[in-house]
């Protein structure tokens, strides 16, 4: 019978009638207030730039033109490829591929480790990991800057032990950047892939093992398959917020760590900015975004469908 | 022998987690009690820092990112929660209607594009219409992506709720809205609290969306904690975070505490 | 006596599955009546019409004479006891009883006095002050009933609501259920898949299929005189032959069995041609000699009875029940045995 009469299928609770005023609220302020302005900036994005900030009111393509191609000083050189944008992007495509997989290689085994506990101390872990994930990311990263910088609560005792004569050089380089990515998003990993290494059932890893496999094998050819969809998930929500990150790269990096987020802030700054480059370059990483967004609900339709 | 859920080395893996997320964490809170001016060297323990937050020279200005901070985040809290409960009757009681996935996919929205992106179109926004950003500005901005982080335990606890007992309250002679106030509000009540309290956080914890359409004058604490910071970390920001820190741990309890009750009282 | 509730060519679709297919029913004033039937028959599709939870897509559903079938559930002077109870967990027992009274605007005094009478007579006084969670599921089921009939409905609607407790329970809560209906006088509207449940308690059970009303009847009427073959098959087990009926004879058809022995039974509105047959195993016993033959295969001991499973020298396979008694005898596999089929054991089905 259920079958029949999913809940909320019926009018008992007679919601149904009023569905139109109770999401009015909704479209209405994320349909004017991110929407709209997104479609806004888009449009930006092909205007001509004003000098103290702001911008004319004539439709240009010049704004993706300075972002792909170099005219020359002033612009009458026949166009070669621009590589100063193109390699910032690139940069932040690949700091936010190696956090994630830092992210993937740590995270894994501990949400493994935590599902696989006995539910007391399951929930202590799980509260533990929760935790960071609730603090502030601003602090979390001042934290962490605080941690590494050369006369820090990390080189002072290595250097005092001798163990090394000069600090770390670990602010201000790539490097940095990395660990602060990975610092800021590692929660974002562990608590899906905890919650399907949770569903997963256990007598799959026995049926492998009584059929010879090692417990290598088993994880290579039946956990990580199961468990998929649980890690594509904390992959996208490690990735995603790391490629237009700010306050990493920022805090932790120097001038050769420039990522995206950094270059758009910096076009909205003062009289110095450029709305128009400064919207294009958002276009371009929302862009990027979507289409990993796209593989990402083309690869959940695959999975449902099976 | 040990069984299939045993891997060597995950418990290693596991730990090396938990000092990598806190190593940096307790460090500032054990230096937020430094003595000494220097935040280099240990001077002993103090309070004198948690003192210099509240009466030093910077203390007028924390005080007022501090105040702007929270109650921009207790209303944009508050109005996230209010939206995202009707939207969740609508999505989870309202049946089919057309237009549900467009709205679903709205909602979820603020999650998918990037924060930067959001900064960057809303500053575009305000400034096209001629809004003057400040106070007002920030408070819409933290309006629209506190939506979805409310809307998540709503709808969760909401799908829990079998529609039996507002039925069964319907049938007992409740118009529709006595059903909901006294028997599906109180029932929702630990997702309503949960949302709530990740919204306030997520508010709380903001600083890209706000340092783009904050305006100029206006701070809130991690605007104001970022600015200090660029001229290099003093010990009172070290204060100033163990206290953020403290109040986080304080939510995350509440919360967890909210939802051991909630799955009590669920039969 | 008056009608309690009037269904007419009632139709339910959900999207293009059609749940109810113009089903119409009268329910008799003052009567334990019951809907049985498979799951997904429709019986529940046709209790949350009735309640309200459901809009009818065509038809009317009349409650003594006044068409409700496009009222809100709360102004149906009707309740329900649902399957899982719906008692509402952040109250206590007496404030669940007193609910729907308050919703009506009975006064504070007044309502905690009829509650607490309520659950006098569900003998649950001692824990009005509980929280649902902290009883045991018979005494929820007690609660929810107390609930239910509080507002004193004119029917009261009952989902399933023995199927979450143990067999102990059920068996003693069907007895209350019957003497509270009896002493209440409201119409009780039972909704069951168990036939079991059905024929112990019910003046009238409606049997549902497919969203369509099968048969309505006494219990003895639908378990005696099916009148096709899913009802037959549906309540009790009973043995189905397929036959020739070679002519009717007034009220009485000349059936000829597979192996071409021949029977006379009623006719039950059939004509000559192919039909089904349906016998009761407990009306049919093992005779010394006789022209229907059976070669025993397998028998299965079940306390009471004895289950015979024989089979016919045309093939087809027929259960028998004996009573267990010292003096039955058992045969043993492989022996023939001629089978005696009982005055009135062999009904025929229209279809």
């Amino acid at each position: 019978m259920a079958g029949l009469t999913p809940s909320g299928q019926g009018n008992g609770s007679g919601y149904r009638r009023i569905v139109a005023p109770l999401l009015l609220p909704t479209w209405l302020m994320i349909g004017i207030f991110l929407v709209l302005p997104v479609l806004l900036m888009a449009i930006y994005s092909f205007l001509t730039k004003e000098f103290r900030g702001g911008v004319i009111w004539d439709f240009t393509l010049a704004s993706y033109d300075q972002f792909f191609l170099n005219r020359g000083l002033f612009g009458d050189e026949p166009p070669v490829i621009e590589w100063t944008y193109i390699t910032i992007f690139w940069r932040s495509i690949w700091q936010a591929a190696v956090a994630t997989l830092i992210c993937l290689a740590i995270g894994f085994p501990t949400a493994w480790f935590i599902a696989t506990r006995p539910p007391r101390s399951r929930a202590i872990w799980l509260f533990l990991i929760t935790i960071p994930y609730w603090v502030n990311l601003l602090i979390r990263t001042v934290s962490l800057k605080f941690l590494i910088r050369d006369n820090g609560p990390l080189n002072e005792p290595l250097m005092a032990l001798g163990l090394i004569t000069d600090p770390l050089p670990l602010v201000n380089t790539n490097l940095a950047v990395q660990l602060g990515l990975f610092y800021s998003y590692l929660p974002f990993m562990v608590l899906p892939i905890y919650a399907a290494v949770e569903r997963y059932n256990f007598a799959l890893s026995e049926a492998a093992a009584d059929l010879y496999a090692s417990r290598w094998v088993t994880l290579w050819e039946i956990v990580l398959p199961v468990v998929k969809p649980g890690i594509i998930a904390g992959c996208i929500l490690v990735f995603v917020p790391s490629l237009g990150a700010f306050l990493a790269p920022d805090l932790l990096g120097g001038a050769k760590t420039f990522m995206i987020g950094s270059l758009i802030d910096e076009q909205f700054r003062g009289s110095q900015g450029n709305w128009p480059f400064g919207a294009a370059a958002a276009m371009i990483l929302m862009t990027l975004v979507l289409i990993v967004l796209m593989f990402y609900a083309r690869a959940q339709a695959r999975e449902g469908a099976r | 022998m040990k069984g299939v859920r045993h891997y060597p080395g995950f418990l290693t893996m596991a730990v090396a987690c938990l000092v990598i997320l806190y190593a940096p964490l307790i460090v500032v809170t054990v230096y937020s009690f430094n003595a000494s001016t220097s935040i280099t060297t240990w001077g002993g323990f103090s309070w004198r820092w948690y003192g210099d937050v509240f009466t030093g020279p910077e203390a007028p200005r924390f005080k007022a990112a501090a105040w702007n901070s929270i109650t921009i985040a207790v209303l944009a809290a508050s109005a996230a929660t209010t939206i995202a409960v009707a939207a969740s009757l609508a999505m989870i009681r309202g049946g089919r209607f057309r237009g549900k996935s467009a709205t679903f996919a709205l909602i979820n929205l603020p999650l998918m594009v990037p924060e930067i992106v959001t900064a960057v179109a809303t500053l575009i926004f305000f400034s096209a219409i001629g809004l003057v950003t400040g106070y007002m500005t920030i408070l819409i901005a933290h309006i629209v992506f506190c939506i979805p982080f409310a809307y998540l335990p709503i709808t969760a606890r909401l799908q829990g709720i079998e529609d039996s007992y507002e039925q069964a309250a319907r049938d007992l002679y409740a118009t529709q809205w006595q059903a909901f106030r006294l028997v599906l509000l109180p029932l929702m009540l630990p997702g309503v609290i949960s949302g709530f309290l990740l919204a306030f956080i997520i508010s709380l914890d903001d600083f890209i969306i706000t340092n783009f359409v904050k305006g100029a004058g206006m701070e809130t604490l991690p605007t104001a904690i970022f600015g200090s910071v660029k001229q290099g970390i003093k010990p009172n920001i070290m204060a100033i975070s163990t206290m953020m820190l403290a109040v986080s741990v304080l939510f995350v309890t509440l919360s967890y505490l909210v939802n051991r009750i909630g799955q009590r009282t669920r039969s | 006596m008056s009608t309690a509730i009037e269904i007419r060519s009632a139709v339910k679709r959900y999207g293009t599955t059609t749940a109810l297919h113009a089903v119409s029913l009268e329910i008799a004033d003052n009567a334990f009546f019951t809907l049985l039937g498979p799951s997904g028959c429709g019986k529940t599709t046709l209790l949350r019409c009735i309640a309200g939870f459901e809009d009818l897509n065509e038809g009317e559903i009349r409650l003594f004479g006044q068409d409700i079938a496009r009222l809100d559930p709360n102004h149906r002077p009707v309740n329900t006891v649902f399957q899982h109870y719906a008692l509402f967990p952040h109250m206590t027992v007496l404030e669940n009883v007193a609910f729907g009274l308050k919703m009506i605007g009975v006064s504070l005094d007044d309502r905690r006095a009829r509650a607490g009478r309520m659950l006098e007579m569900v003998h649950l006084s001692a824990f009005a002050d509980r929280m649902p969670t902290q009883l045991s599921g018979g005494q929820q089921q007690r609660v929810a009933l107390a609930r239910a009939l509080a507002p004193e409905p004119k029917v009261l609607l009952l989902d399933e609501p023995l199927s979450a407790l143990d067999l102990k329970l059920r068996q003693a809560m069907r007895v209350e259920l019957k003497t509270l209906q009896e002493e209440t006088g409201i119409t009780f509207v039972f909704v069951t898949h168990d036939q079991e449940e059905a024929l112990t308690m019910s003046d009238r059970i409606a049997v549902m299929s497919q969203g369509r009303v099968q048969q309505v009847g006494s219990a003895r009427e639908i378990y005696e005189a099916p009148v096709n073959r899913f009802v037959a098959d549906f309540i009790g087990e009973t043995n189905l032959i397929e036959v020739t009926v070679e002519r009717i004879e007034g009220d009485w058809a000349r059936v000829i069995l597979p192996g071409g022995h021949v029977i006379r039974c009623a006719a039950a509105g059939t004509s000559p041609g192919k039909h089904h047959l349906s016998i009761r195993p407990e009306r049919l016993s093992l005779a010394k000699t006789g022209e229907l033959v059976a070669t025993i295969e397998r028998v299965v001991y079940l306390g009471t009875d004895l289950q015979l499973l024989t089979r016919l020298t045309s093939g087809e396979a027929i259960q028998v029940r004996l009573q267990n008694s010292a003096r039955t005898e058992v045969p043993a596999p492989g022996t023939q045995v001629a089978l005696h089929l009982e005055e009135g054991a062999a009904r025929l089905l229209a279809d």
